[in-house]
């Protein structure tokens, strides 16, 4: 479904990608983990058109992605959801649902995925008309989950959804994601927090100093023994 | 009593000037909002909309609205004109780069505006003759003028209302001003939100053109600098930025300007105006309405 095939991205003279290529296969959930800087957070935006590599190349089924607007990513069913959150806290819970639907102009349609998103956090049902900046930190994600499916993604990016949440609240949000990607969302999934990630996902990637230095399947990952040491504290 | 009297006179035609300056301070506002610029440009389209109102009525005959509306339209395709041609290649610079850039398509316009038009003052035709609603056995009026500056105003910001909370465009305004990437992540193109943007506060700029130009009667290429400074105090002091802010602001500049001349010190009211400045610089830089937004983790 999406293949980034050796890009390299810079910050000015940073190097700050090397040659990273990595797969990603519909239906799956696949995982990037990796320390602070590493170069996760880059790779995600540089998939949504924030950045571009300089050179490599994202193929997302067909299409070339790292010469597409970011609008037109979005469009064509790949959205993000961006590290802290970033809900628009001037703006209503309901208002940053209906953000996520920009490009779309069924109106039936969203209205049903709107339902869908209060079903699954009926806390923003509660909170609908207060500003988003209101919010508790898992509230906070929740909305930024919920304002990505808004958007009837295909292939939905997260970028460190546990950061800075309570180890209950973590659960319940990886709970969601796995919730997600069984009714049909292929997720790919950065995190800092390698125990839980390496738990619901399929596919895993490890990332040091922007270079890919370990993958496979999640599960043998987590047995391994560099990936213990370096991530999971034994 | 008589105190009263006159208090409330200077109230009237302080409403009346603060409605041009508010429609004014919400074209600076909205453009600081989204892309942190101060349009020091933005005076000089409400001059270029006094003149299209100006010779929509004396040249091709048009009644006040239709004129009015033929210069909010022209000046928003001029605000999208500036904002592609001059500050969307600079969007990457540093802000003073953009900053002196806004200070010189203003001069551009001023003194182009003197080479089409003539520097000479133009009278602006009497679209209603004047008649006076008087209170208060004839003591304290209000001018028929005043009372369609003040309509005008008060339609026109009602607009910018539903526009900018009930329009996708208005939404869409407001998440690239809060948030570029993150809107940008929601697939909103910035590049027309941005133009939008341009194109809403440019009208408004006309529009406070033309109102101006049947109120004072009498319209110059350099008419735009002194209401364009103020305006700009207003929108600070409401809070750059903030929509109502620059409402409230506007009108507080108005009142306070008629205030000061009315009761003597006329000569006085620009140094009030910037003394404003200053004082909200030095007390609260981030106007009335501004406030410190903490970020929940």
């Amino acid at each position: 479904m999406l293949k980034v095939n050796n890009i390299n991205v810079y910050y000015g003279a940073i190097h700050a990608i090397k040659g990273v290529s990595l797969e990603v296969k519909e239906g799956a959930i696949v995982t990037l983990i990796g320390a602070n800087g590493a170069g996760k957070s880059t790779i995600l935006k540089t998939i949504s058109g924030l950045l571009r590599p300089k050179t490599g190349e994202i193929v997302y089924e067909g299409k070339k992605l790292n010469t597409m607007e970011a609008q037109d990513i979005v469009r064509s069913g790949v959205c993000q959801v961006p590290e802290g959150r970033r809900v628009f806290a001037n703006m209503s819970v309901l208002e940053n649902l209906e953000l996520g639907a920009f490009l779309r102009k069924d109106k039936v349609q969203i209205k049903e995925d709107l339902e869908k998103v209060f079903e699954k956090f009926p806390r923003l049902k509660e909170r609908m008309t207060q500003l988003a900046g209101t919010l508790s930190g898992g509230e906070q994600q929740m909305l930024a989950i919920g304002r990505a499916m808004m958007s009837r993604p295909r292939l939905m990016l997260l970028d460190e959804p546990s950061m800075g949440l309570a180890p209950l609240l973590v659960k319940e949000i990886f709970s969601i994601i796995k919730e997600i990607n069984l009714s049909g969302t292929t997720i790919l999934l950065v995190e800092q927090n390698a125990h839980m990630a390496l738990s619901i996902a399929n596919y895993a990637y490890v990332l040091e100093t922007g270079k890919i230095v370990l993958e496979g399947p999640a599960k043998e990952l987590a047995e391994s023994e560099q990936v213990k040491k370096a991530y999971l504290g034994g | 009593m008589e105190d009263l009297l006159i208090f409330l006179q200077q109230l009237i035609n302080g409403i009346s000037l603060g409605s041009i300056y508010a429609l004014i301070a919400l074209g600076y506002t909205m453009v600081y909002g989204i892309i942190k610029l101060i349009n020091f440009a933005h005076g000089d389209i409400y001059m270029v909309g006094a003149y299209v109102g100006f010779f929509a009525i004396t040249k091709l005959n048009m009644s006040f609205i239709p004129a009015l509306l033929t210069s909010m339209v022209l000046c928003s395709i001029l605000g999208i004109i500036i904002e592609r041609m001059a500050y969307k290649p600079l969007r990457n610079a540093t802000r003073i780069a953009a900053l002196i850039t806004a200070i010189g398509v203003s001069l551009l316009l001023e003194y182009g505006g003197m080479l089409i038009v003539t520097p000479q003052p133009r009278a602006f035709p009497e679209v209603f003759p004047q008649t006076k609603i008087s209170f208060f056995e004839g003591k304290v009026y209000m001018t028929n003028q005043q009372l369609v500056i003040f309509a005008v105003t008060l339609i026109l910001m009602v607009l910018l209302q539903f526009i900018v909370y009930k329009t996708k465009t208005g939404k869409a305004m407001r998440a690239v001003s809060f948030d570029k990437d993150a809107a940008l992540l929601m697939g909103i193109n910035i590049n027309n939100t941005i133009s939008a943007t341009f194109a809403i506060g440019s009208a408004l700029a006309a529009a406070a053109g033309v109102l101006v130009g049947i109120y004072y009667t009498s319209i110059s290429p350099l008419m735009g600098i002194i209401p364009g400074l103020k305006a700009f105090v207003a929108a600070v002091l409401g809070g750059i930025g903030i929509i109502p802010g620059a409402v409230v602001g506007g009108f507080l500049m108005g009142i306070i300007e008629a205030l000061v001349s009315g009761y003597g010190a006329s000569t006085w009211r620009d140094a009030v105006a910037f003394g404003i400045l200053i004082l909200i610089l030095i007390i609260k830089p981030s106007g009335i309405f501004g406030a410190n937004i903490r970020e929940k983790v």
